[in-house]
């Protein structure tokens, strides 16, 4: 038996963390990091509620599953560009990468 | 509190501090490294919740295959070490708004699920398969065509340019 308040506020902290870096940090890849905890955080947050609402088909595990393949994807794409904005600038920093900034 | 909560707290700990250092290390590939920790804590805690299936995908998928691909991306793209080139101007602000975040959460989620338990039931991962291909199987299709898509936009955008 665990109470519920207890991943919530692992979750909460996994989350602000992650905004946290999102917005201090200005490498490229510590900012696609970042985002990787606040997904994480959701996670948490979804397992949590499936065991507390005790889902007889699971939505919540499997919705996790998707979320997971999802940042997947988004990890390989996001690190493409990060990559091919490296060869072309040889920055990697998120602040001076202003090509489509008005 | 339970065994189970001592528990939870003690690898919750872990995982806040190594998301702490995450944010705040110097070296990138430190904060890889602490990365690292922070997943295996948050699998722990899907074991923990009973949800086994959930935590062996965790380990496989980030702690394998995620974390090697931001490793891949720090080696191919110098970073110098030290706080100051890393982080930018807005790291007061910044941590104004986390903690904002922080504190509005846990204020909302202690009203509102103060008293509420989790009876763990074990989610085999025979059940969670059994659910996965009877009453997701459409997602599923879709989730592997955009792995795909993913995949083939990936090797477009990273490939070098011939001639």
């Amino acid at each position: 038996m665990i109470r519920l308040a207890f991943p919530l506020l692992f979750s909460a902290a996994l989350f602000a963390i992650g905004v946290y870096g999102v917005l201090a940090r200005r490498n490229g890849v510590l900012v696609l990091m970042s985002i990787e905890l606040m997904l994480n955080a959701v996670n948490v947050n979804l397992v949590a509620f499936n065991q507390f609402l005790t889902d007889p088909v699971f939505t919540g595990q499997i919705f996790t599953l998707f979320v997971i393949t999802v940042a997947a994807a988004e990890v390989g794409i996001g690190l493409a560009i990060v990559i091919l904005i490296y060869r072309n600038r040889q920055t990697i920093n998120v602040d001076e990468v202003n090509l489509l900034k008005w | 509190m339970t065994l189970q909560e001592w528990f939870f707290t003690a690898l919750a700990l872990v995982g806040t501090v190594a998301a702490l250092r995450l944010v705040t290390a110097k070296n990138v590939v430190h904060a890889a490294l602490y990365l690292v920790v922070t997943l295996a804590a948050v699998a722990a805690v899907y074991l923990l919740l009973a949800a086994e299936f959930v935590a062996w995908v965790q380990v496989l998928i980030y702690v394998g295959a995620i974390v090697v691909l931001l490793l891949f991306g720090l080696m191919l793209t110098r970073a110098p070490i030290g706080l100051e080139v890393l982080d930018n101007q807005q790291r007061g602000s910044s941590a104004i708004v986390a903690g904002g975040i922080l504190a509005g959460l846990t204020i909302l989620l202690w009203d509102a699920f103060e008293g509420a338990e989790i009876e763990l039931t074990v989610s085999t991962t025979a059940d969670v398969g059994d659910n996965l291909f009877r009453s997701y199987i459409l997602p599923f299709e879709v989730v592997s065509f955009l792995l795909l898509a993913a995949l083939v936009g990936a090797i477009v955008l990273a490939r070098r340019e011939e001639g």
